[in-house]
């Protein structure tokens, strides 16, 4: 059934909406990446709850018209409308007043919400019925979706990348580094404002499908995710475009191949499942990467002292350093030093030395600060000035046994 | 209005409301300072799933059970997005972001999986709470106020949540010195001897009993709302902490009553017949008068900043 939904096997509709999804995901994973290099991630979760008002107030009005409230389009331009609104109020509020940019972000929130839970409850009580449908913006639900809904939807996915493809540029620069951004002519109070406008495109969208207190997991979890494979903007963006796509399309499938399993949570779980995978997995930020690090470095320290005590005769107590001599042949399992290890410990004494007459001579001072009881002196020094050090230090002395 | 219709119906919710406000308020005013506002946000987005799995472990909808769910999940919450911030070295807005949809994602879904049909327990609850329904049903009067047997009968909401209130006012008031120094300035507290590190840890620990248990009562928009609105429309009321506080402590009972009011009567006053959602209006109300502070307040500007930013 999972196979079924995921190769597109359950009819039109279902089609449409894991294609829509796909297409919401990438969009939203893609701006996500700005808002979050931004640094304004959460400024998204501000903009998703402020349109429930907007919403309620469109159904009110189209249906006190006389027309059917649950018009998809006239909801959506309710809830674009309400968004812009709370948009406004929290840059007011960060520009205007002393709060910070967390406040306003948690003050726009929980008051545009309020308000529109209200109007809810109006629509409730009012007696004008068939409003059943407005409860599925908050968790979004796919089940019921009209032919025309799903197409606007992946229509309205689809827009939105192209204006992405378009202002790739102008966005990359304005969310790296703004002050670059400016003196290269940008402008970028505009520039964040179409951010802004792709958040809450990407957020009206969505709504139908992931409901409004979820879309801002689209935004911001495969952006995140994107973040841990690559240092290269571009490819962030990329990545994030196609994780987004990946978990949404994943998750409308799952879906759609049984009851009771909810769309918008489904999608932002496998999103998710993929940053989890990141965290851990990921090549050099991820979590396994720098244990890995972290213990070659532990090594690598543990053989170096160990090298150390055995040139100057010093036994050897602890069991690690012990285990990984022994493993690399230098020292037998009583713990004396084999022919390779006594000659490794040469070396490192002699290293030592080299480094102690290095740092005291002020000539060297750049290459002295790169000291830090690893680094191999050949590194930093050329043969010619290794040997002008060893006239100091006199030819090689037997090792004590 | 008679006592006998307001006290049993009304004056309960109205209570518990105020309790709830204050509680949330508190805690609220050290964490708008120290920019950890939106703590208050994920804490009630994590709730969710706390209760919906101490609800598939205990089988029944009883308060400790859910409860202790709560307070764990909020507990695993700040964990995670410690956890994640420094395993991932991500900032802690998008941390946060990613651990709090994922959680809730999790609770609605095993919430759609289990068999709640029996019980009174969905995502519209978790988010509206149920602060209309806590009434009571011994009281005949105001007279109810002093007869021990009618009191034996008020809703349990009402003395957890004023329990609450006094734990949170307890706390801010004993730790006090160490919050204000800590809270405006970390090195110096530090400094003086101040263990910084647990002092945040505890604030953040009361902030969700507080937000855990009004969440039970009055549902999370009232919590969301009321860590961050009377606290930052009282800090454009003045400059100095006292002061704020208990501007804050005014201004959140203010919502709660005045939205209470609006919620249950305004409805009849236009015409109307049923009552709104009280949550939704109280958390309307202190946006409106956040929106007050913010347009008339003395202290409503950046001392200091340059125009235009």
């Amino acid at each position: 059934m999972i196979w079924d939904a995921l190769l597109l096997q359950l009819g039109y509709n279902a089609t449409l909406v894991s294609v829509g999804a796909a297409l919401l995901g990438a969009a939203a994973g893609i701006t996500g990446t700005f808002l979050f290099l931004r640094k304004r991630a959460l400024v998204a979760d501000a903009v998703s709850h402020a349109t429930l008002p907007g919403v309620c107030l469109a159904f009110l009005v189209m249906a006190s018209l006389g027309g059917d409230g649950r018009n998809l389009i006239g909801l959506l331009i309710g809830s674009a409308l309400s968004a812009w609104v709370g948009l406004w109020c929290l840059n007011w509020l960060t520009l205007r007043t002393r709060l910070a940019e967390d406040a306003a972000i948690g003050a726009v929130l929980s008051t545009f919400f309020g308000f529109g839970v209200v109007l809810l409850t109006v629509i409730q009580t009012a007696g004008i019925g068939r409003q059943a449908g407005l409860e599925g913006f908050l968790l979004g639900s796919t089940a019921g979706m009209l032919f025309n809904d799903a197409l606007m939807i992946a229509g309205g996915g689809a827009a939105t990348l192209v204006i992405i493809a378009l202002t790739r540029r102008a966005l990359t620069l304005v969310s790296f580094d703004p002050e670059y951004a400016s003196a290269q002519g940008i402008n970028v109070s505009q520039v964040d404002m179409l951010m802004m406008g792709l958040v809450m495109a990407v957020t009206v969208i969505g709504l139908k499908i992931v409901g409004l207190i979820l879309i801002v997991a689209l935004l911001i979890i495969p952006a995140v995710t994107a973040r841990f494979w690559s240092e290269r903007s571009d490819i962030v963006v990329l990545l994030a475009g196609i994780f987004g796509a990946t978990a949404a399309y994943v998750g409308a499938g799952v879906s759609a191949s049984a009851p009771n399993l909810p769309t918008g949570p489904l999608i932002v779980l496998m999103s998710a499942g993929l940053f989890a995978l990141s965290l851990f997995f990921a090549p050099s930020r991820g979590v396994m990467a720098a244990v890995i690090r972290q213990q070659r470095f532990q090594r690598r320290v543990h053989l170096r002292q160990g090298l150390l005590a055995l040139a100057q005769g010093q036994p050897i107590y602890e069991n690690l350093t012990l285990r990984l001599l022994g493993r690399a042949g230098l020292v037998r399992p009583d713990g004396v030093a084999t022919e390779i290890g006594r000659a490794r410990a040469a070396k490192a004494l002699r290293d030592e030395k080299r480094w102690e007459i290095l740092r005291r001579d002020h000539a060297h001072e750049a290459a002295a600060e790169l000291y830090d009881g690893l680094r191999e002196i050949e590194t930093v020094l050329t043969p010619d000035e290794i040997r002008e050090i060893d006239t100091k230090i006199g030819p090689p002395q037997e090792i004590p046994t | 209005m008679s006592g006998a219709e307001f006290v049993p119906l009304s004056l309960p919710p109205i209570v518990i409301g105020t309790c709830a406000a204050i509680a949330c308020a508190l805690p609220g005013n050290f964490l708008l300072l120290r920019r950890q506002a939106l703590i208050g946000d994920a804490i009630s987005h994590v709730v969710l799933p706390g209760i919906v799995v101490a609800f598939i472990l205990s089988g029944a909808i009883s308060t400790w059970p859910m409860m202790i769910g709560a307070a764990g999940a909020a507990l695993i919450a700040v964990l995670l997005i410690e956890a994640i911030r420094r395993l991932g070295r991500i900032e802690p807005g998008a941390a946060m972001g990613v651990v709090f949809t994922t959680m809730f994602a999790g609770g609605v879904l095993l919430l759609e999986q289990t068999d709640t049909s029996s019980v009174h327990l969905d995502v519209e609850h978790a988010l509206y709470g149920n602060l209309e329904s806590l009434i009571w049903l011994d009281a005949t009067g105001w007279g109810s106020l002093l007869d021990p047997l009618a009191l034996a009968g008020l809703p349990t909401e009402l003395p957890r949540m004023a329990a609450v209130l006094v734990l949170t006012s307890l706390f801010v008031a004993i730790f006090w010195r160490a919050l204000k120094i800590s809270t405006f300035d970390e090195g110096f507290a530090q400094a003086v001897g101040i263990k910084t590190t647990p002092l945040g840890l505890a604030l953040v620990v009361v902030a969700a009993v507080s937000a855990v248990a009004a969440f039970d009562a009055v549902g999370s928009i009232i919590v969301i709302a009321m860590f961050i609105c009377p606290p930052a429309a009282a800090r454009m009321m003045t400059n100095r902490l006292e002061r704020q506080i208990a501007w804050s402590v005014g201004f959140a009972a203010l919502s709660a009553i005045l939205g209470y009011v609006l919620a249950g009567y305004g409805p009849l006053w236009i015409g109307l017949y049923d009552a709104v959602s009280a949550a939704g209006m109280i958390a309307t109300v202190s946006g409106v008068i956040l929106a007050l502070a913010a347009l008339f307040g003395p202290c409503r500007t950046r001392a200091g900043a340059p125009a235009g930013v």
